[in-house]
């Protein structure tokens, strides 16, 4: 066979298959700060403090050229609500033996998001300041959605040119220009609280140590998938105000690394294998031709 | 025969563009049962996907933000890409280990490989939502190297041109191109040795790409060995759907088959039913060794413990059986039947995966079914690529030996 075209075929694939494994993992500090070094920031929602004035979604609808919410309609509470193509955040109400509690819903800004890792354009990505942001080299494929553990990306099917959509924390419309999101801005109750990571893991825990009896002891978002960027502070358990309680500390990319780490290993091995095999078997083959002419 | 009639060497563009022109004609009977169906299935797919890229893909399809993921991932990739999984495994056989027993039938099956590719990977592009774009990742408008999907996007590529390369001297071969074939052939094994390698990866990762889906699938169904089990069970859906695919030949095209094949058809059946047998032993081994470390006995009382137990014994178990007893009492009927199962528990088992037991705490009346429309662009999709089948073996050396100047130089 032509060896030169059957390796430079080969080097070709390994471009495009081991380089696969090469950047996927990272290691746990990956929840405070990115591989730079900046310090992701996010927002502290403390859902004691909500009133469910859904002001945060009508700046949110302002902020991102999307419908305006009627915020006077109070029926919406009616039915749990999810984020959609035209409202990337919404408030919903949660009736528990401690009372009402109001619960926004957006997009979480993991640590080591999912969506990033599953994009294969990177169409996704993680900002180092911790905004998780789509791009239109996007080419639909909705990996993203599957991939995502709070099934945040909406894809908009009714379009011939569809976008995802999902709250990126103002990321282009005001965190690059030094704001701070709309929603944060807009809350009337300091419901929300921006900043670091860490400042908000700290703020967090001086709330809970100062009103134990008002908390349960507990940050959403501190360690689940590996770490969240927006984290929830809680008066009941989570799972009694509309959170997946059951997701686990791993970051989602995490899940799919054994697989992409036997990629190189497969690549280099199988051919090498199948070659010294397809060589023993044509020897014998060869053998058993010159026996047959003697 | 006609075909044989191709030239014995193309000499110049005078010969060969009335030879298109000639081969471009149909043959046959035109109001067959086949084309009879088939041909408004077709035409009606082709509408539907001409309205999907003006309306969006809500417009012809029931997906939903709940379910990203349909039919057309679920049956003509997922699904399809395991039924050509037969083309690297008979690959393997003749061209590495050199077992010349299949050699009738491997040009059919890497045929059939490669058009199940470029049709059923084909039909992705209908599924993206933004398909001008289904290059970015090959041209570097970024490479998403953590993505598992990447790795699968880079490999179909590759694939299908290694499998263009091992089908190619039946190209030539119709086309009387001699120096070429030479050439061509000179790179079969090469593309075999990559073509192989490419399936052992991608066959996996297609696997792999429900790894971060976890929590979606049902415990029943998710383990962190999917890749392998997705691996394993390709070898006996590919093997299975060339007992199925071979059996319809065998009628179908019964002309264009030499004698040499038609008395080996047997044999190779029989040989076949063996290795499928083999493969699925493994495959339910392995299932039961995840079963138990998984400790999900509790969900067996289930619904969904039925459903696995059906998926399982009765498309895995039961078929396994029947091809081993097919193979050692000879008996052809068994073992057709056993890969009509193994068929269907293939299609269930990437349903599941995708569509069925995804996000199956969702009630039934919200879960996603396919729409007609569907339905209609997967068949039509299908009824293409018989089409193009057909077209090809009636024409080219496919099923019947390689014309005399091939062996005689």
């Amino acid at each position: 066979m032509d060896r030169r075209k059957f390796l430079k075929s080969l080097g070709v694939g390994m471009l495009g298959a081991a380089g696969t494994a090469l950047t996927a993992r990272r290691s746990h500090a990956a929840e405070y700060s990115s591989e730079s070094g900046e310090e992701f920031k996010g927002v502290l929602v403390d859902t004691t403090r909500c009133i469910g004035c859904r002001s945060c979604e009508e700046a949110c609808a302002a902020a991102h050229d999307l419908p305006a919410p009627d915020i006077g309609d109070e029926s919406v509470f009616k039915e749990k609500r999810d984020t959609s193509t035209t409202q990337l955040t919404v408030v919903n109400r949660y009736k528990t033996d401690k009372g009402i509690f109001f619960v926004k819903k957006q997009c979480m800004h993991c640590g080591q998001p999912g969506c990033v890792a599953a994009c294969l354009v990177k169409a996704m990505k993680k900002h180092d300041d911790g905004a998780v942001t789509w791009d239109t080299n996007c080419m639909g494929c909705r990996y993203c959605m599957i991939s995502c553990p709070f099934d945040i990306p909406k894809f908009e099917y009714n379009s011939w040119n569809p976008k995802i959509q999902k709250c990126n924390l103002c990321w282009e419309q005001r965190l690059t220009k030094g704001g701070i999101p709309a929603c944060v801005e807009a809350c009337p109750t300091e419901t929300l609280l921006f900043g670091t990571k860490r400042e908000l893991i700290e703020e967090s825990r001086r709330r809970i140590y100062r009103q134990p009896k008002k908390y349960v002891n507990y940050i959403y978002g501190e360690d689940e998938v590996g770490g969240t960027s927006w984290i929830y502070l809680s008066a009941v358990p989570f799972e009694q105000i509309g959170f997946k309680t059951d997701l686990g500390v791993t970051a989602y990319p995490e899940y799919s690394t054994g697989f992409l780490y036997a990629v190189p290993i497969v690549l280099i091995l199988w051919p090498a294998f199948l070659m010294g095999l397809s060589y023993l078997t044509r020897r014998e083959d060869e053998e058993e031709k010159k026996e047959k002419k003697r | 025969m006609s075909a044989n009639a191709a030239p014995h060497e193309m000499k110049s563009l005078r010969d060969f563009v009335p030879f298109i022109l000639s081969e471009l004609k149909p043959r046959g009977k035109i109001f067959t049962l086949f084309n009879i169906i088939s041909v408004p299935v077709i035409i009606l797919g082709v509408i539907l996907i001409a309205y999907r890229m003006v309306k969006g893909i809500g417009s012809i399809t029931n997906l939903s933000q709940e379910f990203p993921w349909g039919m057309w991932i679920g049956f003509d990739v997922m699904t399809g890409v395991a039924f050509a999984g037969g083309a690297y495994v008979l690959t393997f056989v003749v061209y590495i280990l050199r077992i010349e027993k299949y050699h009738p039938i491997v040009r059919a099956t890497v045929l059939n490989g490669f058009l199940a590719y470029v049709f059923y990977a084909g039909a992705l592009v209908i599924d993206l939502g933004r398909p001008w774009h289904i290059f970015n990742p090959i041209i570097g408008n970024k490479f998403g190297l953590s993505s598992v999907l990447f790795l699968v996007a880079w490999h179909f590529l590759l694939y299908m041109t290694a499998e263009f390369i091992e089908i190619s001297p039946a190209f030539a071969e119709w086309l009387g191109l001699k120096r070429t074939r030479q050439v061509l052939s000179s790179l079969t094994l090469g593309a075999v040795v990559f073509g192989i390698t490419l399936s052992t990866l991608h066959q996996s990762g297609l696997g792999a790409l429900f790894m971060m889906a976890k929590g979606k699938i049902h415990p029943l169904w998710y383990t962190q060995f999917i890749p392998i089990l997705f691996f394993v069970s390709s070898i006996f859906a590919g093997l299975s759907l060339v007992i199925f695919e071979g059996s319809i030949s065998q009628r179908v095209f019964s002309d264009h088959l030499d004698d040499e094949h038609r008395a080996s058809h047997h044999d190779i059946l029989i040989g076949l039913a063996k290795g499928c047998a083999g493969a699925m032993f493994t495959y339910f081994f392995l299932k039961m060794l995840i079963f138990m470390h998984g400790r999900h006995w509790e969900y067996l009382h289930t619904g969904w413990g039925l459903w696995y137990l059906v998926e399982i014994i009765g498309l895995v178990l039961i078929p396994c059986y029947l091809f081993l007893r097919g193979a050692m009492y000879k008996n052809l009927i068994s073992i057709r039947v056993a890969a009509v199962l193994t068929i269907l528990g293939i299609i269930i088992n990437r349903l599941n995966y995708s569509v069925i037991a995804y996000k199956w705490y969702i009630p039934l009346p919200a879960h996603y079914v396919p729409s007609w429309m569907e339905i209609v662009t997967t068949l039509a999709i299908v009824f293409a690529e018989i089409w193009v089948f057909r077209w090809i073996v009636t024409r080219m050396p496919i099923l019947r030996k390689p014309p005399k100047w091939v062996t005689t130089g």
